[in-house]
């Protein structure tokens, strides 16, 4: 498509939303059905897209992918009524008498731009949001997740109301011609890198933005610990999850060093467990998404400095794109594993004298999208949790704060700005608009000119709430 | 404090230093620090009028409605709640999730920076500075160069009263604005113009900082018919929206109205009349009104118009006193609505009246613009006023009166499109200026193995069922009585 042609679409889009059809409660459910239908009446052809894109294992494309999008779309048909309502809001005696509400309203035509590890959920998952809020939306799915891509394209124009949702396909000349384009928001899941340019674009039309990013996601891991259940998890949300390339997955571990042995024994054993003794050739696990990222990874591993410090893995398969599950003992601070986000299958340990070390140790670096700690040592808990500035937090657990919609998903920092999931989701996209309503009694005087000197005593009275002082000030003393 | 380049990165080290040594984030740091600032207004009361007086001729009453009162009203409010905001807010979570316990905990995002504004110098430096605090942060402020007075009371007083590891005051003017702008804040809080506004985002983008935009627009009022006595209250408000705050230099200040034409020449009477009360009518000696701030926004409004055409729709006022930076409240009627008048925010003391067939097409009116920061609507038609609120886009709505919304600390005050993003007041300012950590709990106890791999078609339906919370199905298929899932079976 031709910049000229976005700018049409745009302008469409937004006659659309002007004539006000977006805004009502059918429109919005009728348009969450259709997004529910597609996820339940087209599983089949979405697995097959996350295969064919990741090597994507089904039921973690199901687990991840598919239900968390029925989940998101059920949660918002349930509580859309709820949500949509105003809320009241008690007034004080300063604006007396009076009363006012919160009304949420849309922002108006709003784009989203995707990201190609969980290509379905993160594409679609915001749409609920902005439709939910009433928007008319543009998706930019991912293009280096090009079947997923395709396949959204097809069935979004198949079953949803196609004059305000849009899905545009395509790639970086695409994405900077949206950009060019007003929108009333912008919700971009992606690198900081990406999210720099995005916000910078922004700022041209003054459009807020939602910046889902990422970072290094660190796990302390105390020694007071069921060892198994916390590898068992600390797997799951590693390699569990798309081989690493998540967001939320663990980057590394901090341990102590009396400990570590014993940690990484568990690992290994488990990792073989779950993905056996060859476990590049493992179906349960995705692959790298592509040839550029598979370089960017082994060229992490290759660095001589951390080479030499693989305690589990290392295998790889070029032709399919494989990484086995790798481990790397105390890579140096300054290699570029401990440096970048690796976004991959390979995990690093570092270890520490003291476990309270690596609280330190992890707010010395950016601010990460989450932070974990498995401990039983509720002062450690208490501390680490006040003390780590992160997106979110799990103690005694990793990832699983993403599934609770009761919980705000975002980041802080390098890892984004904004949030969203469930309600958040809604109030993601909507404009929350103070309502003041007053009648006509109760006018007081002493607001307007010409001022004098009772009426400064008056003021001082009603702004502090002193009742006695209002009397007082109205009788002249 | 005038710093040079080095001299900031001094200070901005100090700040990120104090944020780090956890100070900040106890209570008592907090409360301490509003005391101090009620202590700070209380105690130099007479100096804020002065500054006020000199830097925009603002009338005692008019300064301690504005600016003093509302710092007041504000630190006091967030004195009284600042324990109930800083709770972790705790969530419900899923049985499948059991044993869990999920919180939402608000910590401070760290170290901020706040650009004041001119207009209303003290308050809309220092009520930001109070969600700042109240959150947690430690904070630079710059005040604005152009109410230079109210600039250097603020930095010289604020180090006498607050802690100044963790607050400081830089004082200058643009350059001084572009330099901070390169380093990295945690929020970056800005009460100004749009132009600038893009300039601040833009900078911000290369450090990713989260950014709060109080910008203006067009703010309108629109006009219904009323009775006769409700009418002379209407008049009152109206003019102490346009003219009552800082001479319409004022981000929620009217900026037109729009009436029916039929009730234009009532109006426009009744105007005069509470303008002459309230101001009295001599250029040379006008009561109780602010003057513009400087000359080059007096020649931006003269400019204004001078368009013969518009020149030509002038009803009431016009007179204009270069030397003491005094515009007479002035009122125009239909003037064009291409003329920059109609088009650029006004910002000072002239009222264009836009006469309308009926009052329904102010709508259509009103959505023809970029979004305004406030409409006002006097109207009793319930219907009216709900078209008002459905169709139309801003940063808030009052109905039947103007400014107030603003000490109103229940309601977020903020803008929409052009008019900004990002809202503060009340409990606002202290969200605004938290991070919302989401932070789960969990215990080793009861593990779900069909959440690990490797994968099979139990762990499959396990999930299946799990995710709609079928909690009899869970129990059914881990006692082996349900039928496994196949292909064609539905959720």
């Amino acid at each position: 498509m031709a910049a000229a042609s976005f700018e049409t679409a745009a302008e469409e889009l937004r006659a659309v939303y002007s004539s006000g059809k977006t805004r009502t409660y059918e429109w919005r459910v009728s348009q969450l059905k259709a997004m529910l239908k597609i996820a339940l009446h087209h599983e089949k052809e979405i697995l097959e897209a996350l295969r064919s894109d990741l090597n994507k294992p089904e039921h973690e494309a199901f687990l991840h992918e598919v239900a968390a999008v029925v989940s998101a779309c059920k949660v918002a048909l349930k509580q859309l009524q709820r949500w949509m309502k105003p809320e009241k809001v008690k007034t004080s005696m300063t604006t007396f008498p009076s009363s006012a509400e919160i009304v949420p309203e849309p922002y108006g035509v709003v784009l989203v731009i995707s990201t190609w590890n969980y290509p379905f959920l993160l594409s679609l998952e915001p749409v609920i949001g902005a439709i939910s809020a009433g928007n008319a939306v543009v998706l930019k799915p991912s293009e280096v997740a090009p079947a997923t891509s395709s396949a959204m394209s097809k069935l979004l124009a198949q079953y949803m109301d196609v004059s305000a949702v849009k899905v545009v396909e395509g790639g970086v000349p695409e994405t900077s011609a949206l950009l060019e384009q007003r929108w009333d928001k912008i919700f971009y899941t992606g690198n900081s890198k990406v999210g720099r340019v995005v916000l910078a674009a922004a700022a041209k039309h003054l459009t807020p933005v939602i910046l889902e990013l990422g970072g290094k996601c660190p796990v302390i891991v105390d020694s007071n610990i069921n060892l198994t259940v916390a590898v068992r998890r600390i797997i799951s949300g590693k390699w569990g999850c798309n081989s690493g390339q998540t967001c939320v997955s663990p980057d590394y571990i901090i341990t102590t060093k009396d400990y570590a042995p014993q940690f990484i024994d568990a690992l290994s054993s488990e990792l073989e467990k779950f993905y056996g003794k060859e476990p590049v050739h493992s179906n349960d696990l995705s692959k790298v998404i592509n040839s550029r990222h598979f370089e960017r990874l082994t060229k992490l591993l290759d660095e001589e400095k951390v080479s030499s410090k693989i305690v589990i893995g290392g295998q790889q398969d070029k032709t399919n794109l494989k990484i086995a599950p790798t481990v790397i003992l105390d890579a140096p601070g300054d290699s570029l594993i401990m440096n970048e986000e690796i976004f991959g299958p390979l995990l690093s340990i570092i270890t520490v004298d003291k476990i309270e070390d690596g609280i330190s140790l992890i707010n010395s670096k950016e601010k990460p999208l989450a932070a974990y700690i498995f401990t039983n040592d509720k002062k450690l808990k208490e501390e680490f949790v006040k003390r780590v500035s992160a997106g979110g937090i799990c103690v005694n657990e990793v990832t699983l704060h993403l599934a609770e919609h009761g919980l705000p998903f975002g980041g802080i920092g390098e890892s984004g700005t904004g949030s969203y999931h469930g309600k958040f989701s809604f109030d993601a996209f909507s404009h929350k608009k103070p309502v003041l309503y007053r009648g006509f009694t109760g006018d007081v005087s002493a607001r307007y000119p010409p001022y004098s000197p009772g009426k400064l005593k008056f003021l001082k009275a009603v702004l502090s709430g002193d009742i006695i002082g209002i009397i007082r000030a109205l009788l002249g003393w | 404090m005038e710093g040079s380049e080095s001299e900031f990165g001094g200070s901005l080290f100090g700040l990120r230093r104090a944020f780090r040594s956890g100070k900040t984030r106890g209570i008592e740091w907090r409360t301490g620090q509003l005391r101090a600032l009620l202590k700070l207004v209380a105690e130099n009361e007479a100096r804020i009028f002065e500054a006020l007086k000199q830097d925009l001729g603002k009338h005692p009453v008019e300064a301690y409605r504005d600016e003093i009162g509302v710092v007041k009203k504000s630190a006091d409010h967030s004195l009284l709640h600042i324990k109930e905001w800083m709770a972790p807010k705790t969530g419900k979570l899923p049985l499948l999730l059991f044993p869990s316990r999920a919180q939402v905990l608000p910590e401070p995002l760290g170290t901020v920076l706040i650009f004041g504004s001119w207009n209303f110098p003290i308050s809309l430096t220092l009520d930001p500075l109070i969600g700042a605090i109240s959150a947690g942060n430690t904070a630079l402020i710059k005040p604005s160069e152009l109410a230079p007075a109210c600039s250097s009371l603020l930095s010289q007083t604020i180090p006498l009263y607050m802690d100044t590891e963790a607050i400081k005051v830089i004082e200058g003017g643009s350059d001084v604005a572009e330099k901070l702008l390169q380093h990295q804040w945690d929020k970056i809080f800005f009460t100004g113009s749009p132009r600038i506004g893009r300039i601040i985002m833009a900078a911000a983008a290369k450090h990713l900082t989260p950014v709060t935009l109080e910008l203006g627009g067009k703010c309108p009022v629109i006009l219904d018919s009323f009775s006769a006595s409700d009418f002379k209250v209407v008049v009152k408000r109206i003019v102490a929206g346009k003219w009552g705050a800082c001479a319409g230099q004022a981000c929620i200040g009217i900026d037109y109205l729009l009436v029916q034409q039929k009730l234009a020449p009532l109006l426009i009477e009744s105007l005069k009349a509470c303008i002459k009360r309230f101001y009295g009518d001599d250029l040379k000696n006008l009561q109780s009104i602010c003057r513009i701030v400087n000359k080059s926004h007096f020649d931006r409004i003269c400019k204004l118009l001078e368009e013969p055409s518009v020149a030509a729709s002038i009803v009431y006022g016009g007179s204009l006193d270069r030397e003491n930076l005094v515009i007479e409240p002035t009122i125009l009627l239909d003037p064009p609505l291409d003329a920059p008048i109609m088009t650029e925010e006004i910002f000072g003391p002239l009222l264009p009246i836009i006469t309308l067939d009926k009052i329904e097409d102010s709508i259509d009116f009103i959505n023809g613009r970029p979004k305004p920061l406030t409409i006002y609507a006097f109207t009793k038609n319930e219907k009216l006023k709900n078209r008002i609120l459905q169709e139309t886009s801003s940063g808030g709505v009052t109905f039947n009166d103007t400014m107030i919304q603003f000490i109103c600390d229940a309601l977020p005050f903020g803008g929409v499109g052009q008019s900004g993003f990002g809202s503060y007041h009340g409990k606002y300012s202290f969200d605004t200026f938290s991070h919302d950590k989401a932070v789960l709990h969990r215990t080793f106890f009861l593990e779900l193995e069909p959440r690990h791999p490797p994968w099979n078609d139990f762990k499959l339906e396990f999930i299946r069922l799990a995710y709609n919370l079928d909690y009899v199905g869970l129990l059914l298929l881990l006692l082996g009585l349900r039928r496994r899932y196949t292909r064609t079976g539905s959720l």
